[in-house]
């Protein structure tokens, strides 16, 4: 009976016709060339045990490499015995961002309070050091864990900016409005890359010779300006959204600009952008490891240089498959989450 | 509410809570600029560089590997910022080309009633998407490309592409008369021109529809194929030849693609690929069930209702994000400086930049030329927004 029903639906489903047939089998032929081998490279013929590139003798991947340098990976040059600080970091952030989903809605207003004006300070503390713990410059800072600051970084402080923005878009008086316009449309008519340059090669020509600013933070404050730009387009599509009525009432109420879009329009407005918030996250811990062009000890450019260390020749793949694999599932569950508001929120209007 | 335009606001209604901000708005720009300005003079100064755009008339003293005009070292810097901007250009229009017929194939199979490929199609779509693009192309270089086999061991397939570690080589098409087959193709249009005409004609009249594309695509292909055999047009392949130079074996001749030409055009149409399929998926899913049915109940047979239909309104969601995708792609193929393809990032942002220490000349121009791309995309773009828009009542 099972075997019928096995039949009936492969026919319904893969072989309804000719070409659908055609197509089945060539699906079928593709699946068998690529998974088989993939699998046995990956898994059954791979080294899991071994501290030394010697250990490998199988044919399969080495992930030995990958497990030899996985702290570098993660953290780049920071001191070991530190890690914990940016661990615990990024724990705080996990943690305040998943009390989000429990609490009520009015807490959450706090808890995005805590994540915008509070948690920079205390991962700054934390991470650079201060208050006896032994600081750590920001060159020493890499690995996946900088990816991870500066997109978080970038995120969080392109937000002010990028809402600012966008009222200023949408703004009565033209000279705030055209200069919004024009900020807005150049950032965005570049290519991150071209302001990763920018912020390491050509911004401390305009800063006084005695003054320095931190090459990492250079690029993060470009990286915050270049997102705001995305961040308040995204905004303004949320303000657009909010019916003329809102604006009205709140007018009405006796209310000035700034009392209308703080405690009527924004908090409206910024509820229904929250998906496309967070696709903007997406895209930019995607873009974030740019910066290995500039120098910096991002997780790839760790990779790139543990590959070109003599005793680990060859071991490019077993690298950018396993940082492959990082970023597809932190970006893929971000995306899908980011699915599942937008899906709940056009329901809620509805 | 009054007309908010410019003089409104600031002659004739005029109020200080409008005019204070956008005042301190303009004063602290201008004040931002000044300091930057000062700045970098004092910087400069100290440095001994001089400013000014004189730099890009003078010989640049480096060589690239790859470029589509004659350049060597002793060009000038201009016609370095040319060679970049061609190859960015090149392998954006590749890219889109790519990412535009894959994407259109993905999307429809994503479509498809066979499971499999439904499937299949939305694992590479989940797949490519969520990897960061710089990864992609590292992989692709590094991983795929360098690990070919060297020349000697070279894959030659059907004695056409020869594939090695230096990249791919194509036989080069040398023609002899080709004059007459850009004759034929010019009456291939002509033909098809008419045919629109009386096919136009003939659906007015008699409500009879000929099967324009398809005879549209025979005439392109039978009218320049006849006049190639009437004006006896020669065509012999230059195949790429292996010399033996020093003992050192090498591909010469031909058409030599680089393999950091490939890996950011594999990349770059791989990635862009998977969000015109999503593009084209959303628009053919926009189209409602009763627009079809409607067709069918009006006597359209399955090709009509998709060619006059299904098609036309589906392309008006699928264009303006696609159009976004392909200025993403124009601006991702910056990504070249990752892996050393000489795009207008890594010979001039790059190289030049090096060379000469004008940061912000240099800075200034390749941002100044990546706005003009992504400005005249959003004006065509613009420009086709209108024209398709609905006319609403």
């Amino acid at each position: 009976m099972k075997i019928k029903n096995l039949i009936t639906w492969s026919r319904t489903n893969l072989f309804s016709n000719w070409y659908n047939s055609l197509i089945s089998l060539f699906c079928i032929y593709l699946i068998i060339i690529s998974l088989p081998p993939f699998i046995d490279w990956a898994f059954l013929s791979a080294t899991f045990e071994g501290k030394l590139k010697t250990d490998c003798k199988t044919s399969g991947a080495c992930w030995v490499f990958v497990k030899v340098w996985f702290e570098k990976f993660m953290y780049g040059f920071y001191p070991v015995e530190n890690i914990w600080r940016i661990n615990l970091s990024f724990l705080i952030l996990i943690i305040s961002i998943s009390l989000s989903f429990f609490v009520k809605d009015k807490f959450k207003i706090y808890i995005l309070f805590f994540l915008i004006f509070v948690f920079p300070i205390i991962a700054f503390v934390l991470i650079h050091g201060s208050f006896g713990m032994q600081i750590v410059e920001s060159r020493e800072w890499g690995g996946l864990a900088l990816t991870f600051i500066l997109a978080i970084f970038g995120i969080i402080f392109s937000f002010p900016l990028g809402v600012l923005l966008a009222l200023g878009r949408r703004s009565e008086l033209p000279i705030i409005k055209y200069f919004s316009i024009c900020f807005i449309e150049f950032w965005r008519g570049i290519p991150l890359i071209t302001v990763l340059f920018a912020a390491a090669v050509m911004f401390p020509l305009l800063l006084p010779a005695d003054s320095y600013v931190d090459k990492t933070l250079r690029i993060a404050v470009g990286i915050a300006i270049f997102e705001s730009a995305y961040i308040a387009e995204v905004v303004r599509g949320g303000l657009q959204s909010l019916p003329k009525g809102q604006y009205d009432a709140a007018r009405s109420l006796g209310m000035g600009y700034w009392k209308m879009n703080f405690f009527i329009v924004l908090p409206q407005a910024i509820k229904t952008v929250i998906p496309g918030i967070a696709n903007t996250f997406i895209a930019l811990l995607k873009d974030t490891p740019l910066i290995v062009l500039v120098g910096m000890a991002e997780i790839l450019g760790m990779i790139n240089l543990a590959k070109a260390n003599p005793y680990w020749l060859g071991m490019a793949v077993e690298g950018y498959v396993f940082a492959a694999a990082i970023f597809w599932v932190a970006s893929y569950f971000l995306s899908s989450y980011s699915q599942r508001l937008e899906k709940k929120y056009s329901t809620e209007k509805k | 509410m009054q007309k908010s335009n410019f003089k409104n606001l600031l002659i004739k209604n005029f109020q200080w809570q409008n005019f204070l901000p956008q005042f301190l708005l303009l004063f602290f720009f201008f004040l931002l600029i000044f300091y930057f300005t000062k700045n970098a003079q004092v910087n400069l100064l100290a440095r001994n560089i001089t400013s000014g755009f004189d730099f890009l008339g003078t010989n640049s003293g480096f060589d690239v590997q790859f470029s589509l005009i004659p350049y060597d070292g002793s060009y000038s810097f201009g016609r370095a910022y040319l060679v970049g901007l061609l190859n960015t250009l090149l392998v954006s229009f590749f890219g889109i080309i790519f990412a535009s017929i894959l994407g259109f194939i993905i999307g429809i199979s994503r479509l498809s009633e066979n499971l499999l490929l439904s499937k299949l199609s939305h694992f590479y779509v989940e797949l490519f998407r969520n990897l960061p693009l710089i990864l992609q192309i590292f992989f692709w270089y590094f991983v795929v490309l360098r690990n070919l086999p060297t020349t000697e061991k070279s894959l030659i397939l059907l004695d056409f592409l020869i594939i090695n570690v230096q990249g791919f080589y194509f036989p080069k098409f040398i023609f002899t008369n080709f004059q007459f087959i850009i004759y034929g193709i010019i009456f291939a249009i002509l033909t098809i021109f008419l045919l629109k005409y009386y096919s136009n004609k003939m659906f007015y009249n008699s409500g009879k529809y000929l099967p324009v594309f398809k005879l549209s695509l025979f005439f392109l292909i039978l009218f320049p194929l006849v006049f190639a055999f009437l004006g006896s047009v020669g065509l012999t392949l230059e195949q790429a030849k292996l010399i033996q130079n020093f003992g050192i074996f090498n591909y010469v001749g031909g058409v030599k693609l680089v393999p950091e030409f490939l890996a950011l055009l594999f990349a770059l149409s791989l990635y862009t690929s998977t969000f015109i399929a999503e593009n084209v998926r959303a628009g053919i899913l926009s189209i409602s069930k009763g627009q079809k049915e409607a067709a069918k109940s009006l006597g359209f047979n399955n090709s009509l209702s998709l060619k006059l239909i299904v098609i036309p309104q589906a392309l008006r969601v699928i264009i303006p994000p696609t159009t976004n995708q392909y200025l993403n792609l124009v601006k991702n193929s910056s990504l070249a400086a990752g892996i050393g393809y000489p795009d207008l990032t890594s010979v001039f942002a790059g190289t030049s930049l090096s060379q000469t220490g004008k940061a912000i000349e240099i800075i200034f121009i390749v941002m100044m030329t990546y706005l003009s791309i992504s400005l005249f995309i959003s004006l065509i773009l613009n420009w086709y927004n209108k024209k398709i828009a609905f006319i609403s009542k």
